[in-house]
């Protein structure tokens, strides 16, 4: 009885697997058509070139080469990209800690005992998240310039000044405000929903202890909502590699942003205004590998102490 | 997008053409040999030309177009103007399927659209009596020296000089005749009036430059012989160049990039009394300007020699055919209607405002003066007396990486606001574009 049992089992089972492709088919369909082959394209484009042939133009006057790796050499000896890197780096210190830094505040905020008007406060953060970068730059280059902004306006009529925030000393600044405007809200929802599935039995015991309520937050709250914190860091890592929209959207408002500002714009300048699609791609290579290094490195690094408790 | 293909003549059918005519006769074609493709179009069934461009109001014209030639339909797909348009149809051509027969291109950007192989040559269907149309040094332009005609001009933008009349009569002006006397000009208004300037330096505005050293005489490209030449930093582009720093660095002229909000504003509330640029502008100043309406006034561009007419050119367009389309002859023939018929021309100036590049029907056409300068009853005359005085300026196969360079080494230069910056910048943008041509394998003479 017991033999038929099994190779119905196993025969079942090998149905299953079979099942299990066709419920994949259409996700691996779509990563390999629309992740997987554009990725091995762009590395195989990365690694040629294209030589005018004679004169150059009409039909047959360009032929595409193999480039090795020429254009990784050009785009790392590019001054260029060096600060347009550098530029990216400084800004990434600025957002990182200034965006997460108040998503938590306005979580723990919204999650302590005495908050009112939760729902409202917490759409009203939300609401900017939900504005296409395109449109908040373009806003927020409304209110930046001096003969548009009103807040000049009334800094003039109460005779007063204001800076130029477009100006090259704090044009990275009103790039950053744009994000951390942006993406506050976003942070802060994450958090405060993982902070909502802190279990409560853990604020009465520290109550009882005699835990004021900042102590909690700082004792309890945040070390239980760590893993969160990181992932939120991570995510914000990687778009800050990826600034594009805002400064893109301000340059042609000020002298102060070139059009190799950030990474992606100088890879955006060689794909579309350049017409080299070689260089661009070795260019979204090196980012993409920078972004790897970036996140899996801060993950390496505070791995240990944030996932510590759930191993315990 | 298909990496370049090795060399193929232009006459063999492209992957679009080929899928086209798979679509249209099905498998039975591609079976019945390739060549059916070739012969697609059924005579009962009317030509479709698709036709990118962004001109306003173009719509319009192409209806009456439509009307008239009810076997040759066009229809019109709106695109972003300038470079959008360009890398648009560079990647349209590449991957093969999606460009359209009729482009709209503008004159810096046909060079490398050959260069490329987007553009074709229309020089075998071009009615002989076209070139007659065109003033040579436009003419010029449409070709690269190699005797094809890649395209029929448009429209031009010869620059001239625009100011508030009223501004001026205040302060005791009058307009200004030569660079010096704008430099003048430019003192007095801003010391009259700390806020107040007679025009900005906009580093954002590379074709603005290019007309301004097109008048001073330069001309940034030259074909010699066979090979490509840069002449950028030379004398008459580092003349202009240190005329603007020098001017900038006396703070007497704004350095804020033009086609901002603020710029708008500046002009709107008589911050900015005056504007270098094409004779197109009467449009922008209405739509940036309108509360200022009757009190501007257009005359010749300040000349580098008392006594002179010359200027330059900045922006404008011309009509091009796409490198494989089905339809090249019937295309050619829209292209010629639109821009040299006495009813494509009309409805040119009517719908779209623009300022024609054919001369033979421009009298009648340019009859009353735009509207916003409807008190200078002569507004086009002077135009076309001023669009003589064009100078000759080659373009070449790399004008959008100059430009881009032109943008971020002047963005510099304006920061840093001394004249010695931008005579600097010159150099720079001078030796980023050799680069460029060096590194695409271009021979340089």
């Amino acid at each position: 009885m017991s033999a038929p049992t099994t190779t119905t089992a196993s025969s079942l089972r090998r149905r299953t697997d079979r099942f299990g492709y066709v419920f994949i088919a259409p996700a691996a369909i779509c990563f390999l058509a629309f992740l997987a082959v554009p990725i091995v394209y762009a590395l195989y484009v990365s690694f040629r070139r294209e030589q005018v042939v004679g004169l150059g133009p009409g039909a047959g006057g360009r032929t595409e080469v193999w480039a090795g790796l020429g254009n990784y050499a050009a785009v790392l000896a590019d001054s260029e990209f060096l600060a347009s890197a550098l530029r990216a780096l400084v800004y990434g210190l600025v957002l990182v800690p200034t965006m997460l830094g108040l998503a938590l505040l306005f979580a723990l905020l919204l999650d302590s005992r005495r908050a009112r008007l939760r729902r409202l406060a917490r759409i009203a953060i939300f609401l900017p998240y939900a504005v296409p970068a395109v449109i908040s730059s373009l806003l927020w280059g409304f209110l930046y310039l001096p003969g548009t902004s009103p807040f000049h306006f009334l800094a003039e009529a109460v005779g007063g000044g204001l800076p130029d925030v477009l100006s090259p000393q704090l044009v990275l600044l009103a790039i950053a405000n744009i994000g951390i405007w942006g993406g506050t809200g976003f942070n802060m929802v994450v958090l405060y929903t993982s902070l909502r599935s802190v279990p409560s039995e853990l604020y009465e015991a520290a109550t009882l202890d005699g835990c004021s309520e900042l102590q909690t937050a700082v004792r309890i709250k945040v070390p239980m909502i760590l893993p969160s914190l990181i992932m939120t860091c991570v995510f914000s890592i990687i778009a800050t590699l990826q600034v594009f929209a805002e400064p893109m959207l301000l340059r042609p408002l000020t002298n102060s942003i070139s059009t190799t500002w950030s990474p992606l714009m100088k890879i955006y300048r060689d794909a579309f205004t350049e017409n080299d699609i070689y260089t661009a791609s070795a260019g979204s290579v090196l980012v993409a590998l920078a972004t790897f290094v970036i996140s899996f490195g801060f993950l390496r690094l505070v791995r240990s102490q944030a996932f510590a408790q759930e191993e315990r | 997008m298909t990496s370049a293909t090795p060399p193929r003549p232009s006459w063999r059918p492209s992957r679009r053409r080929l899928l086209q005519s798979g679509a249209g006769l099905g498998a039975a074609g591609l079976a019945g040999g390739a060549l059916a493709g070739c012969g697609s179009a059924s005579s009962s069934a009317p030509v479709e030309l698709t036709f990118w461009t962004w001109a306003p109001g173009i719509e319009e014209v192409v209806a009456l177009w439509n009307q008239q030639n009810p076997e040759v339909q066009v229809l019109v797909s709106r695109q972003d103007a300038g470079d959008a348009a360009v890398t648009k149809l560079l990647t349209a051509v590449r991957a093969g399927n999606g460009a359209p027969d009729v482009v709209q291109a503008e004159y810096q950007s046909i060079t490398s659209l050959v260069a490329f192989d987007a553009i074709a040559d229309i020089a075998e269907d071009l009615d002989p009596g076209t070139v007659e149309h065109f003033a040579e040094g436009i003419w010029s332009s449409v070709g690269i020296g190699d005797g094809g005609v890649y395209a029929i001009p448009q429209d031009t933008g010869p620059l001239q000089f625009y100011y508030r009349e009223d501004v001026f009569e205040e302060l005791g002006l009058s307009a200004p005749e030569t660079w010096e006397e704008y430099a003048e000009a430019a003192r007095v208004v801003h010391e009259a009036d700390p806020s107040m300037y007679l025009g900005t330096f906009s580093s954002t505005d590379p074709g603005l430059f290019v007309g301004l050293a097109q008048q001073a005489g330069a001309s940034w490209w030259q074909i010699d012989g066979e090979r490509w030449k840069v002449e950028i930093d030379a004398e008459p582009t580092r003349r202009v160049a240190e005329f603007w720093g020098g001017l900038v660095e006396e703070g007497v002229i704004s350095a804020e990039p033009m086609y901002t909000p603020q710029w708008n504003a500046a002009l709107n509330d008589g911050t900015q009394i005056g504007w270098v640029s094409a004779a197109w502008a009467p449009g922008v100043l209405e739509g940036n300007a309108g509360s200022t309406a009757g009190s501007w006034r257009m005359s010749t561009i300040p000349q580098w020699e008392p006594g002179a007419n010359s200027t330059g050119n900045w922006g404008g367009s011309a009509t091009s055919v796409v490198v494989g389309s089905d339809h090249q002859a019937e295309a050619v023939r829209f292209a010629e209607w639109m821009n040299t018929s006495a009813d494509g021309v009309l409805a040119l100036v009517e719908h779209s405002g623009v300022f024609p590049a054919d001369l033979a029907n421009a009298e009648t056409a340019l009859e009353a003066p735009p509207e916003f300068f409807s008190h200078q009853s002569d507004f086009y005359e002077h135009s076309t007396d001023n669009a003589d005085g064009v100078q000759p300026f080659t373009f070449g196969p790399n004008v959008n990486v100059t430009y881009s360079l032109f943008n971020d080494a002047f963005g510099a230069a304006t920061r840093a606001a001394t004249a010695a910056a931008f005579a600097n910048a010159v150099t720079t943008v001078h030796e980023g574009t050799v680069a460029d041509l060096e590194n695409q394998g271009y021979d340089l003479a």
